[in-house]
């Protein structure tokens, strides 16, 4: 500071602020006082509505500065550091602001040391109002309301704890401009009508509108896009404090998600839960153990569960999909219709059942109950799913050097994906354990064909088996 | 099919599309609505905003959702694989529009995240969704923020017209593996998935390029594209998560590689873990993440703060993890050090390192001083020399890292 106190100069001086976020006034009156060198405790600050200083009334006028006063220096990030805190609502503001700008005309890198509390509290005013003007944006809530001209306006009650209503108008006119719409809070109100910002008074939660319908829309969203398996309440309580919660539409649902979550994540997991034993290493081990299977569904039914048979070194694994009617009754599998349909192109292809291991993806019949007879059921992929941790067992057991899946299903139980049988047919598929996976349609699949769809698929069927014949002749060579 | 109404709707589809984690709306070019004239609607700002935060902890900043969860596909770790029995719902393209622009007018939203499920085709599918981006663009002017899902093999040309409707395109990687993504994602490819990030690579260089030169030349992607691992569903190391994503961020460009814990689904696989990996887990690797992108951490240096076992502590973070194993690189002195070196000392942040050398200008720094800048000195401590503080013997303390690890409860509380 270089200019000189004028002699005996102990004055006192109130400032009365016209408004509690008028920057501009400020930084004139600050700039006129420090060139006639008031030191900062010789002012007070009043704001709008604050409490007046003892001296308020009767405080002296403001000295006017001598033309040739010296220049106020202020460095760019001061005056907007200064320009963002004079929003908060700490009655200590100005003065502070104040205090530095004084302390800055010594020393203009005062700013730049972050340990002095001065400067600390300047960066803390600054930042909460930054962050009070980002949660603005981000939790007003507008709720439609109709005008006389039809047309509709989009109003939104809002509490904002610092003066930052007219600092974030541009925000909002940017970003809905084509609508019109209003702000109100208890500071002030905001409206846009597409073209012209007008401010208003002070505005009660009364003057907006109490509900709108979309409000149902997002309420129904925000409680859907919620993942209860992983709650974290903290991390949404650092975000979204409570005081903000009355004016959200969504934050009435919260208690009642946080509550569910717990249940509903152990839910989730029971019914998803399968918990094996470990799995037996004899094929009547499997056969007992599958009996006692309920893992899904199917093993509720009344029904028995049907091993696989044939050699127990088999070099020839024939998977189908699941007993019907016939195996379930008799406890054997593939000795019904589709099992004589496979026999006869087994015999042509030359394949000896005999030495063939024949078995099922899913170990038990699948079925709906119509008076007399048992309708056949196709199992769903998760129940396929299920039960290869059977068929997995005898695989491993037998070890095959060649599996032959008769539809999707047994395809599925070998794969883990689901694929399409006319176009995986008729090549090699290679599997993890060195042996080769072979589809082919199942042969139920025939029996429900006529005419020439049925020479067609017999024919394509059979070719499958004379393709596997041949290669199995190979591998065993 | 019978549909069902849009709120029974939304609840499918979004429910659909919660799994995903990227929620960001940031980093894209500024836009408002008040420059055309009062025609259109919305702005963009830089900065992305988080409307709402579900008690999951998780970020609203985007209409998240799906245009539908039929899917041909048959992805294991997916609530909407084809073998799944979960409840299906579609919207048209001009219902998810209609939805969009409501929740932007009442504030709810920054703008639209939409996904599909494939139907029918891969091709047909992109259309859709690129349907949905042209009607919000071009009938609506809409100026919010739209970041589109590419569907795995889609054609270049509908990923293309993506990328120049939305602020950031996105296609997961799903697995860190090879080989997990073919077991658990049978009909997805590496190296399809992988192709179609170059080429949106390229696009946006491109686009970056033209940019410069003409003024209006048309904007791909602004926001850039990002991707997601899914973490625990297979036997992936921290180590292997790591050394993707820094492949990925070298060789794509990517803006961000989000990590997403695998948590249980309804009528999940049976191929699948049933329990989820730890919260923390993901956590640790977002830590590492940002080693990687704010603290010139490179993944070699990363994955020497994991453990033999190649997994990153889950008791500390992966920045006092690498200083406890690198101790003859500390203490460092805060009045003189570089900022690297100063980066690399546990408990100090990218604004606390800036602020100290800013300070350091003015006066030699006390341990007080560094006390005011950081949250906690006594994670600091151990590691740093000031004017009057040398940590003699305590930085060789064998059991500095029980001084330091969180007490055992409060990882309980903030894992759950």
């Amino acid at each position: 500071m270089t200019a000189p106190l004028p002699d005996g100069d102990a004055a006192f001086y109130s400032v009365q602020l016209p408004a509690p976020d008028d920057f501009g006034f400020w930084r004139d009156t600050a700039r006129a006082l420090m060139q006639c060198s008031v030191p900062p405790d010789r002012i007070a600050w009043v704001e709008p509505g604050g409490s007046g200083d003892l001296f308020a009334d009767g405080g002296q006028p403001l000295p006017v500065p001598a033309a040739d006063a010296p220049q106020v220096r202020a460095s760019k990030p001061f005056i907007q550091a200064a320009e963002t805190a004079i929003c908060h609502s700490d009655p200590a503001r100005f003065a502070l602001l104040y205090r530095l700008l004084w302390r800055h005309q010594a020393n203009s890198r005062v700013l730049e040391d972050r340990t002095d509390s001065d400067v600390r509290r300047l960066d803390e005013l600054a930042r909460t109002v930054r962050r009070d003007k980002h949660k603005m944006r981000a939790f007003v809530r507008f709720r439609a309301l109709a005008e006389a001209d039809g047309e509709e306006r989009f109003v939104a009650w809002f509490e904002p704890e610092h003066h930052i209503l007219r600092s974030n108008a541009a925000f909002f006119v940017n970003r809905f401009a084509n609508m019109r719409w209003s702000i109100l809070t208890p500071r002030g109100s905001l409206h846009w009508d597409g073209e012209v910002l007008a401010e208003g008074p002070p505005a009660q939660r009364g003057d907006a509108p109490g509900e709108d319908p979309t409000e149902d829309l997002w309420r129904r969203y925000y409680a859907s896009t919620f993942n209860p398996a992983r709650l974290k309440i903290g991390a949404m309580l650092k975000e979204m404090p409570r005081k903000y919660w009355k004016n959200m539409p969504e934050t009435a649902l919260i208690p009642e998600l946080v509550a569910g979550a717990q249940a509903r994540e152990v839910a989730m997991v029971e019914a998803g839960a399968l918990e094996f034993d470990e799995r037996p290493t004899t094929l009547s081990a499997i056969d007992k153990a599958i009996h006692a299977c309920r893992k899904c569904p199917i093993g509720a039914l009344e029904n028995q569960a049907v091993m696989g048979e044939g050699p127990h070194h088999a070099a020839l694994m024939i998977v189908g999909e699941q007993p019907g009617d016939q195996e379930d009754q008799q406890g054997r599998p593939f000795v019904g219709p589709a099992g004589q349909v496979l026999d006869v192109h087994l015999q042509r292809a030359g394949i000896d059942r005999g030495t063939t291991y024949v078995t099922n993806a899913v170990k038990h019949f699948k079925f709906v109950d119509r008076g007399k007879r048992r309708l056949h059921q196709t199992p769903t992929a998760k129940e396929i799913d299920i039960c290869r941790w059977w068929i997995e067992g005898e695989r491993q057991i037998v070890q095959p050097r060649l599996i032959l899946a008769m539809g999707a299903s047994a395809a599925r139980g070998m794969l883990g994906k689901t694929v399409s049988v006319s176009k995986a047919r008729g090549t090699a598929h290679p599997m993890e354990d060195g042996s080769e996976l072979w589809i082919t349609a199942h042969p139920s699949y025939l029996l429900r064909l006529d005419g020439t769809a049925r020479e067609e698929q017999e024919r394509l069927f059979q070719a499958d088996l004379v393709a596997v014949a041949d290669r199995l002749a190979v591998l065993t060579r | 099919m019978k549909q069902g109404s849009i709120l029974e709707r939304l609840a499918v589809l979004a429910d659909a599309a919660k799994y995903d984690a990227s929620c960001a709306s940031s980093g894209t070019a500024k836009r408002n609505s008040k420059d055309t004239g009062g025609k259109g609607i919305g702005s963009t700002e830089g900065m992305g905003i988080c409307h709402a935060y579900a008690p999951d902890g998780r970020c609203i900043s985007l209409l998240k959702i799906l245009l539908t969860n039929h899917c041909i596909f048959d992805c294991h770790y997916c609530i909407n694989r084809a073998s799944s029995n979960v409840a299906r719902a579609r919207f048209t393209p001009q219902e998810v529009v209609d939805l969009t622009l409501s929740f932007y007018r009442r504030n709810y939203i920054e703008g639209l995240f939409l996904s599909s499920g494939i139907v029918k085709s891969s091709n047909h599918t992109m259309e859709q969704l690129v349907e949905v981006a042209r009607i919000l663009r071009e009938e609506h002017d809409f100026r919010g923020y739209i970041h589109l899902k590419t569907i795995p093999d889609a054609d270049a040309e509908l990923v293309h017209q993506a990328g120049l409707y939305a602020d950031r395109v996105s296609i997961n990687v799903e697995l860190p593996t090879d080989a997990g993504l073919a077991r658990l994602a049978p009909d997805k490819n590496t190296g399809r998935i992988e192709a179609a990030m170059a080429e949106v690579k390229d696009d946006i260089a491109q686009s970056r390029d033209e940019t410069k030169r003409f003024r209006n030349a048309p904007r791909f992607a602004p926001a850039g594209q990002s991707t997601q691992m899914i973490v625990g569903a297979d036997a992936a190391s921290d180590a292997d998560i790591v050394g993707k994503a820094s492949r990925l961020y070298d060789g794509f460009r990517l803006r961000r590689v989000y990590y997403s814990a695998f948590s249980p689904i309804p009528d999940a696989s049976a191929v699948l873990p049933l329990k989820r990996p730890p919260l923390m887990r993901e956590h640790r690797l977002y830590q590492s993440d940002w080693l990687m992108r704010f603290y010139d951490y490179s993944a070699a240096e990363v994955m020497q703060a994991t453990g033999d076992d190649g997994m990153l502590p889950l008791d500390i973070d992966p920045k006092l993890a690498w200083a406890l194993k690198f101790r003859e690189r500390f203490p460092v002195d805060v009045n003189r050090a570089g900022r690297e070196a100063m980066l690399r000392i546990p408990g100090l942040g990218v604004r606390a390192v800036d602020q100290i050398i800013a300070a350091r200008r003015q006066r030699t720094l006390r341990l007080e001083d560094v006390g005011k800048l950081t949250v906690s000195i006594a994670k600091v401590r151990p590691f740093i020399v000031a004017l009057d503080w040398r940590p003699t013997a305590l930085t060789d303390r064998a059991d500095l890292k029980s001084l330091l690890a969180p007490k055992q409860e409060q990882l309980e509380l903030f894992a759950a």
